[in-house]
């Protein structure tokens, strides 16, 4: 029987709808608080045939994943693309390098710079968003120079290393929604609209799911960003526009438990039947 | 199985699929808790860890 080593931090609903789609498959779960393990390749055993990470805390979860492929042990997702998905930076030059469609972006460091990226991207209003980061936490719609001044003030008197980085998106008008489309293993298996008349339309922060149905332009796009992160578990936050769709962001331990209702497919049990076809392919 | 909220001291009952580590919310309070420990008919909670920056998708 093939045992999943579940790397986690706390377990949220996701999770426990993992937990469940394993069950009904005769699938053994292992779960493992990577907060109380010790990564010691001199004295660790690992008693499962692949592991799924899925820690809320992105840090932990990467050093987690290293160290279990260290072991050998395959991990979904492996940390290549962890390691892409992470940064949004990173996740955009990799998306416009593959010719991917995605918004209008710049990486600068100073004021000066960004009021000259600004300019390259088309004038205000821009998002201005921490490479690392997620639920909507920290963007700012910068809609003129005086804005733009007090945050990067802002960022630069109180932020983290992480925060003086200053990641220009332009901003795309959505109608109301975004859509989120799940990929699992280079395949569009559902997706979602999320709803929210906020210009951050993140479920985290209130925006309510509906399905999407999953067209040829939709998929296409989806596939296409997956090939150019690498293959596993991925999500797709998408913009319509008036150009079609873009992919904004990539997620690699994208949380569904608000998207199984709406879509009707059981996004767990596509995860674990993945699992399965890992350990099967190793 | 039963226990209490570190908080208001309500009474919480758990699920039989309770996992450890598990994030729940108390019904009276509404605080977000953590299942910190689960041993036989005994479970321990605590307030969840706050969100950190490093934190979701």
């Amino acid at each position: 029987m093939i045992k999943i080593g579940l790397l986690h931090t706390t377990i949220r609903g996701d999770e426990k709808l993992i937990i469940e789609a394993a069950k009904k498959r005769k699938v053994r779960v292992k779960l493992i608080d990577v907060r109380t393990e010790i990564f010691n390749r001199e004295t660790y055993k690992a008693d499962f045939d692949v592991a799924l990470e899925r820690c809320i805390s992105t840090i932990k979860g990467m050093h987690a994943t290293r160290f279990f492929e260290s072991l050998n042990v395959p991990v979904i997702n492996s940390s290549v693309v962890a390691t892409v998905c992470e940064d949004k930076f990173l996740t955009s030059l990799m998306l416009q390098k593959a010719k991917v469609p995605t918004p209008e972006f710049a990486m600068v460091f100073t004021e000066e710079q960004a009021v000259e990226a600004i300019k390259q991207l088309g004038g205000f209003p821009v998002v201005i968003k921490p490479p690392l980061g997620s639920w909507g936490r920290l963007l700012a719609k910068i809609n003129d120079t005086d804005s733009l001044e007090a945050v990067l003030e802002h960022k630069d008197v109180l932020g983290s290393p992480h925060q003086k980085a200053f990641y220009i998106q332009k901003y795309v008008k959505k109608p109301g929604r975004d859509i989120r489309s799940y990929v699992i293993d280079g395949k569009t298996i559902c997706a979602i609209y999320r709803n929210s008349p906020h210009w951050i339309t993140n479920t985290a922060r209130g925006g309510v799911a509906t399905n999407c149905p999953v067209t040829k332009e939709l998929a296409s796009i989806s596939e296409k960003a997956a090939k150019a992160i690498g293959k596993g578990i991925l999500s797709m936050d998408i913009f319509e526009t008036g150009d079609g769709l873009q992919i904004n962001e990539v997620n690699h331990t994208t949380e569904f438990k608000n998207s199984e209702k709406p879509t009707g497919v059981s996004i767990s049990g596509a995860m674990v039947k993945y699992c399965i076809r890992i350990v099967n392919r190793s | 199985m039963k226990t209490t909220c570190p908080i208001c001291d309500a009474a919480v009952t758990l699920e039989k699929n309770t996992e450890e580590s598990e994030i729940i919310s108390c019904s009276e309070c509404h605080t977000r808790l953590v299942v910190a420990q689960m041993k036989g008919a005994f479970a321990t909670l605590e307030e969840a860890p706050k969100v950190e920056e490093d934190w979701g998708q």
